[in-house]
């Protein structure tokens, strides 16, 4: 076959699994998230907690729960590192470092999977299993969560009604954190997780608790053979939007992702739930298709991007790839141009970093776009949760400008839209770009700390540093693996970057949800700027690539295009 | 009674119990249960596909690249094995094809250095195998993101058939039709790049004696 048209269509049966698992995910999430009903193991958890299962949240109460909840598991997973040699499973690994452990603690917690030890020369199998996955799962449902929130400070009706769709009353409630906590994991992750782990063991991902085992090779060397529970994690690790790799290699290591097939299941995996939320959100909000004009600008940004990657990686521009004939530094013979450029874009696009091709070796270009990938908020899909409340403030951003054009007062979904609800909108979208180019623009000037740890020169040497900042403040976790980060510099402040890249824009998206939700409704007139057309979809697009571009253009004319375009 | 506690303390019980719940389930049963029914049911997957010469010893992983070379007789000098295909080159570890340091070189693509080891490799490569320069494909000079590549493309393997025949006194016929049973084909017909798994094709080389 045509390697063209095998590409195409290794992306087609991409779109199509998608498709058809859009409803039906998406319906029992919505369910998961509204439904009144515990079931009977849901009922122990809360007792063991001490949490009542029916008590409601408001935007502050829930907040202090998710960042206490947060809070706890960065101070468990750092202790737990800290302790590995203690432990069972350590396959004779000493304590991680504390720097590294204070690192890998703040990038798990946040969703981020941002690494900076190498896994299978720093983790034990107990720490990986019982530490990092069980972040995997609860950083994924904390993004879901507060989305929830959200979506229902825009439906006004408290958590959860029996009807499970809008009844618009004036509230404060937000439903309950660790109920949905709970829910999320239980009923959405879980049950996931089970089967899809099966499925990659079947194709060839290794599971099982040895350590490594040394064999001598057809040439007579010796070869060191590494174990681990490694498909419970990978799965996870994708489904969660997470991408913190069992190995270092990441999905290139043939542990990890052996074949085109788990490949394909992984990328599916990465984008299944955060579509699948646009479903969840149009059901909670009472209209389907307010949920499809998210997912066609989701959509629209999702192919444009795996589109440019793909095509810039076959250009293969630059003086080496020039010389070696294809962009094959750094990527897999069995995954190939469009199996690593499909799996770049979905991972960027996504907060889950996961990667199987190393991005510092892409064209100026194709890696160029993974950067901008990540500095539009990963929200096409974006995390789990949090690239639908990312774009839902967009969204928001986007009625606000319309509503200046016409000289109306802006509403979305039934809820004014007033300086109070601005503010805490402009606040979400100044944070990131905040931490990276501050971050960026400290580390380039501090030659001593941070700047030091380089692996390329010139233009790319600064994309390095302009992707490991932006990686970190959108919690994305994918690298310019060639840069050093191992320095307690570096460490301190990426994991400082992680932190406030999450929990900030966090609070301002419970803090609008709040403020939404004691909105009584207001009944949508002619006058009501439509936000479930074609025309939306234009406009949502386009604020997304103004305040993006306009942010950005500068540190990415420094570093990718000064090195594309000559 | 005793005073209930202050709110903030309660919400942080409250979280580290839901944890260590959560630690449990999904960070101890859901990976022992995956593991147990995996250990059962796909064996040799979950062991990492592991595959014997032809005398029943464990040599490696279908999975996992290796190097095929020889040691000089006084064991200074290592160099390819001209009787067996040849991997990729490989970054991980210093002598490469280490698992214990999977990685790649992260160099970008117009790396100057990067530029002369390609100009070094494809020299290298076309004169050990007797071939132009041009004939040379890229997956014969770059290195793989994890270094563990068990894979080569199947034009590389192409022009490794005529130097692995002479070197073992077979017809190149006997070894192109070894190359030709052990590429894979996109997997459905579109998923993938075709490709040679190199540890299987020379276990097999090895075999036919």
């Amino acid at each position: 076959m045509n390697p063209t048209l095998a590409g195409f269509l290794q992306a087609l049966a991409l779109v199509g699994a998608l498709a058809l698992s859009y409803r039906p995910l998406g319906d029992h999430i919505a369910h998961t998230l509204t439904t009144r009903k515990h079931l009977r193991v849901e009922r122990v958890i809360y007792r063991l907690i001490g949490v009542d299962g029916e008590a409601e949240q408001t935007w502050g109460s829930y907040l202090r729960s998710v960042l206490a909840f947060s809070f706890i598991s960065v101070l468990f997973l750092y202790g737990f590192q800290r302790l590995q040699e203690h432990l069972w499973l350590s396959l004779g690994f000493p304590a991680v470092s504390p720097a590294v452990a204070w690192n890998t603690a703040a990038s798990f917690v946040t969703n981020t999977n941002w690494q900076s030890y190498s896994g299978e020369s720093t983790m034990g199998h107990l720490v990986q299993m019982g530490g990092l996955a069980v972040q995997n799962f609860l950083s994924a449902a904390v993004g879901i969560a507060v989305v929830a929130a959200l979506i229902r400070g825009f439906r006004g009706s408290g958590g959860r009604s029996p009807e499970g769709h809008s009844t618009r009353n004036r509230t404060d409630h937000l439903g309950n954190f660790w109920v949905d906590l709970t829910r999320i994991t239980l009923r959405v992750l879980l049950p996931i997780s089970i089967v899809f782990a099966l499925v990659l063991v079947a194709g060839g991902v290794v599971e099982n608790l040895h350590a490594a085992q040394v064999v001598h090779t057809l040439s007579g060397a010796t070869q060191s053979i590494p174990g681990g529970p490694v498909a419970s994690q990978e799965v996870i690790k994708q489904l969660g939007t997470n991408g913190g790799g069992f190995y270092n290699a990441n999905s290139a290591h043939p542990f990890e992702n052996p074949n085109p097939f788990t490949n394909l299941v992984a990328v599916y995996l990465m984008l299944v739930i955060s579509f699948a939320l646009c479903r969840t959100f149009g059901k909670m909000v009472g209209s389907n298709k307010q949920g499809y004009t998210i997912l066609s600008v989701m959509g629209l940004y999702w192919v444009a991007s795996a589109s440019l990657i793909t095509f810039f990686e076959h250009q293969h521009s630059g003086i080496a790839s020039q010389i070696a004939g294809a962009a094959m530094e750094g990527k897999e013979v069995r995954f190939g141009i469009p199996g690593s450029s499909l799996f770049a874009a979905s991972t960027t696009l996504t907060s889950t970093g996961a990667v199987n091709s190393l991005h510092d070796s892409f064209t100026p270009l194709g890696g160029g776009t993974a950067i901008l990938n990540m500095m539009f908020g990963e929200i096409a899909p974006g995390g789990t949760g949090s690239g639908l409340y990312g774009i839902l403030i967009l969204a928001v951003v986007t009625v606000f400008v319309a509503g200046l054009m016409v000289g109306r007062t802006p509403e979305y979904l039934g809820k004014k839209l007033g300086a109070r609800e601005m503010k805490f909108a402009s606040l979400y979208i100044l944070t990131t770009p905040a931490i990276v180019l501050c971050g960026t623009g400290l580390a380039m000037s501090l030659k001593a700390g941070h700047g030091g740890g380089m692996n390329n020169s010139g233009p790319h040497g600064f994309s390095e540093v302009l992707y490991a900042f932006t990686s970190a403040a959108n919690n994305n976790g994918s690298a310019f693996g060639g840069i050093t980060v191992t320095s307690t510099h570096w460490q301190t402040a990426l994991g400082l970057a992680m932190l406030f890249g999450r929990f900030l824009p966090m609070v301002f998206v419970l803090a609008l949800a709040g403020s939404l939700a004691r909105q009584t409704p207001i009944p949508e007139t002619t006058g009501t700027l439509r936000t479930n057309n074609p025309l939306f979809v234009g406009m949502l697009s386009g604020v997304i690539l103004i305040v993006v571009g306009l942010t950005y253009f500068p540190a990415l004319a420094l570093g990718p295009l000064a090195e594309g375009l000559h | 009674m005793a005073k209930p506690l202050p709110t903030p303390v309660r919400n942080h019980l409250t979280g580290l119990r839901i944890l260590l719940l959560f630690t449990v389930l999904c960070g101890l049963l859901y990976p022992l249960a995956i593991t147990g029914i995996s250990q059962v049911a796909f064996s040799s997957q979950a062991n990492g596909s592991l595959v014997k010469d032809g005398s029943g010893k464990v040599v490696g992983s279908s999975l996992l690249g290796q190097n095929f070379t020889v040691v000089s007789a006084d064991g200074r000098t290592v160099s390819p094995d001209p009787e067996l295909f040849q991997s990729r080159p490989s970054a991980a570890g210093a002598k490469g094809y280490d698992p214990t340091a999977s990685g790649g070189t992260n160099k970008g693509t117009d790396d100057p250095d990067l530029a002369g080891t390609y100009t070094q490799l494809k020299a290298a490569v076309a004169e050990f195998n007797g071939v132009a320069q041009s004939q040379v494909p890229p997956d014969a000079i770059t290195k793989s993101g994890s270094g563990l590549d068990p894979d080569i493309s199947p034009a590389y393997a192409a022009i490794q058939v005529g130097r692995v025949a002479r070197a073992r006194g077979l017809t190149d016929a006997r070894v192109q039709a070894l190359v030709t049973k052990y590429t894979r084909s996109r997997t459905l017909g579109f998923l993938g790049e075709p490709r040679v798994d190199v540890l299987d094709l020379n276990i097999a080389l090895t075999e036919l004696g």
